[in-house]
């Protein structure tokens, strides 16, 4: 028997500190609010204490970004602004091992995903958009598109670097300065991430990091100064949000819940498309907006899809996030393990037949296997609400028309996925689906040049790409 | 066309004719570059170390194919080679020994005299190697003389411009008589992957030489460029896979040409792993045709035994 010896990545990589503060007008400070305690998921001991915004550190923050804005940023030259988007990119490599585990220690994914994912695609956003501050001009918005003035941004906790990244880059390389709220349970890697802004040499105010729960989030998108919001976060939230702004003249951007159909054909190269799917929903646990949820697959290639994606799913290796050998690491927190727990009860309870992988689950730490359910249908709570957890619902379909039916038959409309070796049927399918992402022959695969954004439930405006641009221009 | 073994209703209908065949392998499911080839290399990013390694180095020794296929080889160099095999660590006598030995058909007789009790198989290649350009009479001639000279395997090479044309009654008849021809032993059968070109194809010849009766399918000669590739090795794991799914047989898979190091080597341990299946990791059903490889695992060997790396005078040059 060959079973492969532990390799973990070293934790001392992390630099972890015993605590973490806020960044505020270039400068770490205590913020008045309640200080948190992270935790590491994978063991559930804690990792440091952060000290969070109260409201009128909020002020403060945003104070400081106006003062940043009106003084410095958005009168500086686009290529002057690109230096310093250039020089966060190449410090985000320089410090890419450290934030790679700090990110797995903090998030719980394993390190092969921080590493090889979260941390490139990070270094790849603040690359692509510093090339675009010296060219806004050309970028369909006119010959010199403004910025907005400051933005309000809060970000959830399954890519916590990553989606810093996703809303900084641009709204850096548009002109605008920002405040940052990171999640409650994942405020370390953003906070590093302040630590290089400052090394960069930014100036004082251009990007604050407040970190909090959601009254931090409410009151930095609430505030009186801010010209623009985004969002990325669950839907009740972004309702909320939507809500609250409603009537003024805030600009805003939401990127919310899906529930992704991944449409498998008959005709699909079988053995990639269960890679696909795989990909699809255990990537991250399953803690991915736009995750492959429900498998629509051709009822004529089920059975020996279901059987080939059992044995897949079974060779997943479960557990110690740091492990350069983990494929699917802990759950983010307990309430998220929990609402994984009562979501699949609720599936079996339903009538759909569960399958879960025979891996070994560590003993300490929010662990969940991979499970995949069988015989669902669009009625039952598994094929409609957002599990946003290690758990597949495979439902099938007749026909090419029956799949865009039931592809689309959610409030969602984030992602999709098509698997066809017919070119054509890619091109008609991907006309008819409801998705702001449709991917084909492949699955979660991100690029800071491709647009990303959802329709319906899923929220509106698009990050990335040209397209992204809009959300921080006066256009 | 006759089935070599007795098959499950599906299959034995795709051997039944010409037709059959094509349509058979033309219906497999086709393979998607992209996604075999990032397969590929995310299970590559596997981190195996300690007793694990240590593990694979030993298994990957006890796997190799020793290959010597020069056009300069000699009876004295062949002779080397299996004194090699036979003890490729002089010092440690712990060391496994290789799997076998592969040479010319004319060599077989010097290795198989050397290798008479020690379980070494000989492996000779057939069939006009690496070509394949000649006719059915002298591969036939070519695979019997290698087995009378004590050849237990026979590595063939299918006809490559047969297959490209679409003749894959052709390919599969050869498979099928080079197999009879070999009676007792073993046969590998060499796709040239190199220049099938893409996955489909690599795919569609896999599956023609399982339903032939191949034991092994082999990716390369060595001697065209690509060899072995890791995706290829992929589709080629997946075959046999599938193959016993539906027949219950096990058959092998031999990359080829190209796997230099330990851990190259490591790598195709863990697709046959993760792929295939545990089954698999058995001398019995994967091998490695190489000749640079083995040294480097003994150095490996040795450094994660000694704790410290001795370099390349240490192990023997033959």
């Amino acid at each position: 028997m060959w079973e492969y010896a532990p390799a973990p990545e070293s934790r001392d990589i992390a630099n972890l500190k015993p605590s973490y503060k806020m960044f505020v007008d270039g400068k770490f400070v205590e913020g008045t609010g309640e200080p948190l305690k992270t935790i590491n998921p994978g063991t559930e001991e804690v990792l440091a204490e952060v000290s969070t915004a109260s409201e009128s550190d909020v002020d403060t923050a945003v104070k400081a970004a106006r003062k940043a804005y009106d003084r410095v940023w958005s009168k500086m030259p686009g290529s002057e602004r690109a230096k310093y988007i250039y020089r966060i990119a190449r410090q985000i490599q320089e410090r890419g091992r450290e934030l790679a585990v700090l990110e797995s220690l903090d998030n719980g994914k394993p390190i092969k995903e921080s590493r090889d994912v979260d941390v490139p695609t990070a270094a790849s956003h603040f690359f692509y958009h510093a090339g675009w501050a010296d060219k806004l001009g050309y970028a369909g918005y006119g010959p010199d598109p403004k910025p907005l003035g400051v933005a309000g941004q809060v970000i959830p906790w399954n890519f916590p670097l990553l989606m810093a990244a996703w809303k900084i880059a641009p709204a850096l390389a548009c002109g605008n300065t920002v405040v940052l709220k990171p999640a409650e349970t994942t405020p370390l890697t953003a906070l590093v991430l302040a630590e290089i802004i400052q090394q960069c040499d930014l100036p004082p105010g251009v990007v604050n990091i407040i970190p909090g729960a959601g009254d931090v989030g409410a009151a930095l998108v609430g505030h009186a100064d801010v010209d623009k919001v985004a969002f990325t976060g669950s839907t009740d939230v972004g309702k909320i949000i939507q809500g609250q702004l409603a009537g003024t003249s805030k600009k805003l951007t939401l990127e919310l819940g899906g529930k992704a159909a991944n449409i498998v054909f008959d005709d699909a190269p079988l053995d990639q498309a269960v890679e696909g799917i795989v990909n699809g929903i255990f990537f991250n646990q399953g803690h991915v907006c736009c995750a492959g949820s429900r498998l629509l697959v051709q009822e004529s290639i089920a059975e020996e899809l279901i059987e080939k994606l059992h044995a897949r799913v079974s060779t997943l290796r479960v557990g110690d996030p740091l492990d350069k050998n983990t494929d699917v690491g802990a759950i983010n927190s307990r309430e998220q393990l929990t609402k994984i727990q009562e979501l699949t009860a609720a599936g079996e309870a339903e009538g759909a037949t569960r399958w879960t992988s025979s891996c070994p689950l560590p003993d300490k730490g929010f662990y969940f296997a991979p499970t995949v359910f069988s015989g669902v249908s669009q009625a039952m709570r598994i094929a409609r609400e957002e599990i946003f957890g290690p758990v597949l619902s495979v439902l099938t379909f007749r026909t090419p028309e029956e799949a865009v039916a039931k592809a689309n038959n959610t409030p969602y409309g984030l992602s999709a996925g098509v698997w066809t070796e017919k070119g054509s049927r890619i091109l008609w399918m991907a006309q008819r689906m409801r998705a702001g992402v449709v991917w084909s022959n492949t699955f979660n695969r991100f690029d800071p040049t491709a647009p990303f954004g959802g329709y319906q439930e899923s929220g509106f405006g698009r990050e990335g790409g040209r397209t992204g641009l809009e959300a921080y221009l006066d256009v | 066309m006759a089935a070599p073994t007795t098959l499950p209703s599906a299959l034995a209908d795709a051997v039944r004719d010409e037709s059959s065949l094509r349509r058979f392998l033309h219906g497999l499911p086709g393979v998607d570059q992209v996604g075999v080839e990032q397969r590929a290399a995310g299970l590559g990013t596997r981190s195996i170390k300690k007793a694990a390694k240590l593990h694979a180095i030993d298994l990957a020794i006890s796997m190799v194919d020793l290959t010597t296929l020069e056009g300069a080889d000699t009876h004295g160099k062949v002779r080397s080679l299996a004194a090699k095999a036979k003890r490729p660590d002089p010092e440690r006598p712990d060391v496994p020994k290789v799997a076998a030995v592969c040479v010319y058909p004319d060599m077989v007789k010097t290795a198989a005299d050397d290798l008479v009790g020690t379980g070494i198989n000989v492996a000779s290649v057939a069939t006009a190697f690496p070509s394949g350009r000649s006719t059915m009479d002298i591969k036939l001639a070519d695979t019997r003389f290698a087995v009378e000279q004590g050849a237990s395997e026979v590595d063939m090479v299918i006809d490559r411009g047969a297959f490209l044309s679409g003749r894959y009654g052709q390919v599969f008849e050869e498979i099928v008589k080079i197999k009879e021809a070999c009676g007792d032993a073993h046969l590998k059968v060499i796709l040239e992957t190199g220049e099938l070109v893409t996955y489909d194809n690599v795919r569609r010849a896999s599956w023609l030489a399982l339903l032939a009766g191949g034991d092994f399918i082999k990716t390369s000669t060595g001697k065209v460029q690509p060899a072995a590739t890791l995706p290829v090795t992929h589709v080629m794991l997946q075959a046999v896979r599938d193959w016993k799914q539906q027949t219950g047989e096990l058959r092998g898979v031999k990359p080829a040409g190209g796997i230099r190091t330990t851990k190259d080597a490591i790598k195709y341990l863990v697709a046959v792993h993760e792929v295939a299946g545990r089954e698999w990791l058995d001398p019995n059903l994967f091998r490695f045709g190489a000749s640079t490889l083995l040294n480097d695992l003994l150095m490996q060997r040795r450094t994660q035994l000694d704790g410290h790396y001795s370099g390349p005078d240490y192990v023997t040059v033959d």
